[in-house]
């Protein structure tokens, strides 16, 4: 039986620190098949192939590879042993040709004669046709689209003799014919008896290409199944979960009036791509509304522009019965809008600086804070010191670098600058990403209690349990717009999960 | 499985691994090492002055004796201290310069040009107002100083904050202009009818030249000096701005979301680091050479670049690393009694700068054994 698999993955334990990202996770694929791993972003999915590839070791379990059992230390490892990976974001260099790129670190001798290359571009270029990948050989990466990068990424591990090729999320980068193209390749490699793993959280995707699909959540493996017995519905439902989250449901109570209203909003990412298209909001106060979604759909565009960090070019937002500013994070800060940013080291604090620096960022032009320019040193340790008795953050001392804080203390310094001011409104991207059970539940208890005092709560997660728990209102962002609102209680796992694979509701729900 | 179970299996698997693999270690980044603590900096010294001995082993001398030479010559003595605190006066006025630049990680190594553009526009001041009496001519050299430096390193900022410039090739490149500028200058249009074609200004009256401590070289030069690190230590820790660039240093990313505008604060501090080493330009002129010349900064703005990496941007560190280095161009000097040539406190300076930066990234790095 184990011949027929080319990969078992048993057990699979994979911690970083306190968080643990695979959770004795057995994974098995076929050889030559398409095997998909589906899940949302953040399962462990993507963890899972980089101990494959020889990225990350695992933590305990073991990996047996054509029967026989093996230790992948590097991704060096991998390779010889026939495993290439095509990451999500590319391994390649910028200035050198894609033929450069693929041979690139192959053992040869030092001199290698002036047709070495040429040679090597034709073997290149012959490699790629078979496969029906077209690109360039002889130009330097930058000059090539996203999707040539990608297929000189693929080149790259066939040249390299892998009969096992992950793709992690290979067609978030991809147009939709890009990635019809795409497909043909895997059907490729899978007759010439390769196995494709490729992880992906498009349920369309998964259908069109694969033939036996893994769904994963939360760090866990949960279902195993023949493409032919599923359909979109069934994988949709499994990839969100099934049990639902009525553990600790907050009391319904009616909210108050409009606090935030967003109209018809149009707003651009980095690079010119609509990230937000004619997006309605509104939070009422004394409201929680949770907006659902996978990942890249918007949300990171629409906290910030709620919290002035990027322009929007359309439409209008009115905040507390005023227009708010355009791309004015000082005007947000000053209108009482809180922000507990997605990546809290990344962007919420300064890791090197101690407790009061980082606790001054929004309040240290107030006159409390400082006088004529000066910062009243004094009064604002104890006032550091009175903060974080007050949200039991556990810190060596006021001074002490918050790098050295764990998470979910980084997380509670973060909350108490962004509450104690007595904000309007509170925006806060997936606040509980990487504490434990216990610090989450602290985050959740904050949350409520703003709730409770009136505030508005906007809380864009990609958990969503925690949506489901917290939430008043529950709104799915899809292609940044909101495609789905529900209310407390009629929220099912299920009708999310569609709204957030960007299914319309076709029908009548059936009974769950 | 439960949790004791895992554990248990994990230290298994790892006994087996270390007594059936052969000694193998692999060097991986430790992310949790960020600055590194300051016995890496006294390490890093160390390590530069044994690699400097053995260059001067191989020149037939006994590195001992001459570091000994070079630490008497700098320190042993009044005159050698004095000149030694003469040295260290500019470099600490540009390493506050540049290290107020890096603190918001602008990279400005263009205090060369700014202290040359100081010291030209001190020396305008002389040239075209010559008759002033001292209390006014002083501080409008002071002034000019600062702002002549303070326009070369705006020079810089300008494009970096709108036009995404490199400050390095820019910052760069107008210490060249700097030069040739001043050149420009002695050769042409300044240059002093009496002077039997020595390429400089006119020798600067008594009322154009800093006050000297007793009889010795030593000017007042000095306090604008100190004055200027408690400033910065100052300013740095307890004001509004201060914590702004603290910030910024820190995470930028986190500064903009305390609204920030980091544009702003690049151009503002350009100005002050181009305007300190403008002020070291001005007091160089008027404190030590009492004109204008050719060549007259030793590569005062890139030892200070060095300076300031040594005191890691700290105030108080910066006035014993700026002592030190002063000490090191002087002690260069000495050693050229024992037939070894000045050039050796550069090598050093190099040296030191490589090993501090080698130090700094190997101690972001742990040694694990395999396994």
């Amino acid at each position: 039986m184990s011949e027929m698999y080319s990969v078992v993955m048993n057990q699979i334990v994979k911690r970083f620190g306190p968080v643990i990202a695979n959770d004795h996770v057995d994974f098995r694929a076929k050889t030559g098949e398409i095997h998909a791993l589906l899940g949302e972003n953040g399962v462990g999915k993507s963890t899972m192939m980089c101990m494959l590839s020889g990225v990350y070791r695992p933590t305990s379990g073991e990996i047996v590879l054509h029967g026989k059992p093996v230790h992948i230390r590097s991704p060096k490892d991998a390779m010889k042993l026939g495993i290439g990976m095509v990451f999500q974001n590319f391994r390649l260099v910028p200035n050198m040709t894609a033929a450069e790129n693929i041979v690139l670190g192959e053992a040869s001798s030092f001199w290698r004669g002036p047709n070495w290359i040429k040679r090597k571009q034709e073997e290149v270029e012959a490699l790629a046709r078979h496969f029906g990948l077209g690109f360039p050989v002889n130009r330097p990466i930058w000059q090539l689209s996203v999707g040539e990068q990608q297929r000189v990424e693929i080149v790259k591990t066939l040249y390299r003799g892998a009969d096992l090729i992950i793709l992690d999320e290979p067609t978030s980068v991809l147009t939709p014919v890009e990635a019809e193209q795409l497909f043909e390749t895997l059907y490729q490699m899978k007759a010439e008896g390769k196995t494709v793993i490729l992880t992906t959280h498009k349920l369309k995707e998964v259908m069109a290409s694969s033939d036996r699909i893994s769904v994963m959540r939360k760090g866990k493996l949960t279902h195993t199944l023949d493409k032919a017995d599923t359909n979109e519905r069934e994988l949709a439902r499994l990839m969100v979960g099934k049990e639902m989250a009525v553990a600790k449901s907050l009391e319904s109570h009616s909210p108050g009036k409009p606090l935030l209203i967003v109209e018809k909003l149009d707003v651009y990412a980095d690079h010119g791509r609509k990230a937000l298209n004619q997006l309605e909001l509104r939070v009422n106060e004394g409201e929680i509304v949770g907006v659902a979604g996978v990942a890249g759909n918007g949300q990171s565009e629409l906290a910030e522009v709620l919290t002035g960090l990027r322009a929007w070019r359309k439409g209008s937002i009115r905040f507390n019965g005023g227009e708010l500013h355009n791309g004015s994070v000082r005007g947000a800060i000053e209108a009482g809008i809180a922000h507990v940013p997605e990546n809290r080291m990344k962007s919420g604090l300064a890791g090197s600086l101690g407790a009061v620096d980082n606790l001054l960022f929004k309040t240290y032009r107030t006159k409390e804070r400082s006088r004529f320019g000066f910062l009243r040193t004094s009064a604002n340790r104890a006032w550091t010191q009175s903060l974080i008795e007050q949200f039991d953050v556990k810190t060596p001392s006021v001074d002490a670098p918050v790098r050295q804080l764990s998470g979910g203390n980084q997380q509670k310094l973060l909350f108490a600058r962004e509450i104690h001011q007595d904000p309007l409104l509170m925006v806060a991207v997936h606040p509980t990403q990487g504490l434990d059970v216990g610090a989450s539940e602290g985050v959740h208890q904050l949350l409520a209690r703003m709730r409770g005092e009136g505030k508005g709560v906007l809380l864009i997660s990609e958990d969503l349990d925690e949506v489901m728990q917290l939430s008043d209102r529950i709104l799915v962002i899809y292609n940044g717009q909101m495609v789905g609102e529900l209310a407390r209680g009629e929220a099912s796992r299920e009708q999310i999960g569609m709204y957030m694979a960007g299914l319309r509701e076709s029908g009548e729900e059936q009974a769950v | 499985m439960s949790e004791p179970l895992t554990a248990t299996k994990l230290s298994n698997s790892s006994e087996e691994t270390a007594g059936s693999r052969r000694f193998s270690f692999r060097i991986e980044l430790d992310p949790s090492r960020k600055d590194s603590p300051w016995w890496i900096t006294i390490l890093s010294v160390l390590l530069a002055l044994v690699l400097c001995g053995i260059f001067i082993g191989a020149n037939g001398m006994n590195p001992v004796t001459v570091y000994m030479k070079m630490i008497t010559g700098a320190f042993g003595t009044s005159f050698g201290l004095t000149e030694t605190l003469v040295k260290s006066i500019p470099l600490l006025l540009c390493g506050i310069g540049v290290a107020i630049a890096y603190r918001i990680s602008v990279w400005n190594i263009g205090a060369e040009g700014q202290f040359l553009a100081g010291a030209m526009a001190a020396t305008a001041v002389t040239v075209y107002f010559p008759g002033l009496p001292g209390y006014l001519t002083i501080p409008l050299m002071v002034l000019c100083g600062i702002i002549g430096g303070g326009i070369w390193g705006l020079l810089t900022a300008i494009p970096r904050t709108y036009f995404q410039v490199n400050e390095l090739i820019t910052s760069l490149m107008l210490n060249y202009v700097a030069i040739h500028a001043l050149n420009y200058f002695v050769f042409g249009p300044w240059k002093d009818p009496k002077g039997m074609n020595f390429p400089g200004s006119p020798m600067f009256t008594e009322a154009q030249s800093l006050p000297l401590v007793g009889d010795t070289r030593l000017h007042y030069g000095l306090i604008f000096a100190i004055a200027g690190v408690l400033l910065y230590a100052f300013l740095i820790r307890y004001t509004r701005w201060g914590y702004e660039l603290r910030l910024i240093g820190a995470n930028p990313e986190a500064a903009r979301n305390a609204g920030i505008r980091i544009s702003r604060h690049i151009l503002l501090v350009m100005l002050i680091s181009g305007g300190m080493a403008g002020l070291a330009g001005m007091s160089e002129v008027s404190g030590v050479t009492h004109r204008l010349m050719y060549g007259i900064s030793p590569g005062y703005g890139y030892t200070a670049i060095i300076v300031a990496w040594l005191a890691k941007l700290n105030p108080l560190a910066l006035i014993v690393s700026s002592f030190l280095f002063g000490g090191l161009i002087v002690g260069g000097y000495s050693v050229q009694t024992i037939g070894l040539p000045s050039s050796i406190s550069s090598m050093m300076q190099g040296a030191i700068l490589f090993c501090l930066i080698a130090g700094g990234m190997a101690y972001k790095f742990r040694i694990r054994r395999n396994g």
